[in-house]
């Protein structure tokens, strides 16, 4: 496959043709933050986080959705764009209930981690009051609407890679919410196999798996009293054959 | 020159920011040898002194009494840090913001409760449980905030970090690994 040369953040690389920025960089060793792009799925570029600016193009471009061209010179750590991400970042906290500290997701949260890494360390915008129930219907898993920054993650591995395609998205605007079959509760959905790849595509606390809050942890403590007990049984029968 | 004098405020939070203070250990020693602590709710101090250089503020603004000490320590501080992720964002403190009328809530604790002994708030004559604002917010919702301290709590590391920083009259500069919500 034909190379094609180009620059990041002052880097000189050759990439194959096709590729996109954000691979590209990779190539580069230089990290472009994101949200919504996970290896092994399509993309989308809908999370705007790894916008980068190209020398000639007025409009920064996200590099997931960006194919690599000859002599291109990126750059993809400019005061504007960290500008850009700090913005896009506090909107999402600010428009869902993000709450580090009451959260499955939290240490493992790629919205808690951007929020550390592009030092966003407080939200200049104000929550929406709005109340939005939880779906536990799945007898596995659940979904926290309030938790969800849209990136649909889950519903392109559900039907890319499981190709169940149970999840979809509904709504406009503010209203944007995930949607299980045509809109039933998800432990209703048929088309659904309780693979949990949304739960593993899932960037934050919105699709968890059942038991895992600390509230819910459960230890199996009788397993070793149970299992002595057994023995002993056995041992009996030993002797009395 | 006299010593920094230095206040540790106590909004709607569980305390726990106060404890990782505390975890600070024998560092401690050295701050008290270091600064003049005027105001904290392990020092029995009854009102927010004037000309204070440093405020820590844990906890969000979820009654009227926050608001008041709050805008009473804006005015006589010249450095306010919003002290954890209450102070920070509203955190757990502000997890009833979504549910509505705060009057409901505290029915539900007083009066509605099993628990509750009495049926309503305790003393309602003189009014010593202060009111409830409708909504819970951060510290800067309310004030200037010149620092953001993050963490649920903020762990004592990233305390010194601060302190000291504010303390030798720069700017805190936080590490990532130091700036973690939760």
């Amino acid at each position: 496959m034909a190379g094609v040369n180009l620059k990041i953040d002052g880097v000189e690389i050759e990439a194959p043709a096709g590729e996109n920025l954000m691979q590209a960089a990779v190539r580069a060793g230089v990290r472009v933050p994101g949200l919504c792009q996970l290896d092994g799925l399509s993309v989308v570029g809908a999370c705007r986080m790894c916008m980068v600016e190209i020398a000639g193009t007025p409009r920064p471009r996200p590099a997931c959705a960006t194919p690599v061209g000859e002599s291109m010179d990126v750059h993809t750590d400019t005061p504007r764009l960290r500008e850009h991400r700090r913005v896009l970042l506090e909107m999402l906290f600010a428009e869902g209930q993000h709450i580090c500290a009451a959260c499955v997701a939290s240490g493992a949260c790629e919205l808690q981690n951007l929020a550390a890494e592009l030092g966003v360390d407080h939200v200049n915008f104000t929550p929406p009051p709005t109340r939005l129930e939880m779906d536990l219907s799945h007898p596995r898993f659940g979904y926290d609407p309030s938790r969800c920054v849209l990136c649909t993650r889950c519903v392109r591995a559900c039907a890319e890679v499981e190709g169940a395609f149970t999840w979809g998205v509904a709504g406009r605007g503010r209203e944007t919410h995930l949607v299980a079959d045509l809109g039933v509760p998800w432990g209703e959905a048929e088309s659904c196999t309780s693979c949990g790849k949304c739960v593993s595509a899932c960037p934050v606390g919105a699709l968890f798996e059942k038991g895992t809050s600390v509230g819910e942890r459960r230890v199996p403590r009788a397993l070793v009293s149970t299992l002595t007990a057994r023995r002993e049984r056995e041992s009996h029968r030993e002797v009395l054959k | 020159m006299s010593k920094p004098r230095v206040a540790t405020v106590w909004l709607a939070g569980c305390a726990g920011c106060h404890m990782s203070f505390l975890d600070l250990d024998e560092w401690l020693i050295e701050l008290a040898q270091a600064v003049d602590l005027v105001y904290s709710p392990i020092a029995d101090v009854k009102e927010f002194p004037a000309d204070v250089d440093v405020t820590l503020v844990e906890g969000a603004v979820a009654n009227a009494d926050n608001l008041e000490l709050l805008l009473q320590l804006r005015e006589r501080s010249k450095i306010v840090v919003a002290f954890g992720d209450c102070a920070v964002h509203g955190n757990v403190s502000a997890m009833r913001n979504p549910l509505g009328d705060p009057g409901e809530l505290v029915a539900e604790a007083y009066r509605d409760a099993v628990t509750s002994l009495h049926g309503h708030l305790p003393d309602p004559e003189n009014g010593i449980v202060p009111a409830l604002l409708p909504r819970v917010m951060p510290a800067h919702e309310v004030v200037r905030v010149d620092a953001y301290l993050p963490g649920c709590p903020p762990s004592a590391d990233r305390i010194r970090t601060a302190v000291e920083a504010l303390l030798a009259g720069t700017s805190p500069e936080l590490a990532p690994t130091q700036r973690r919500f939760g």
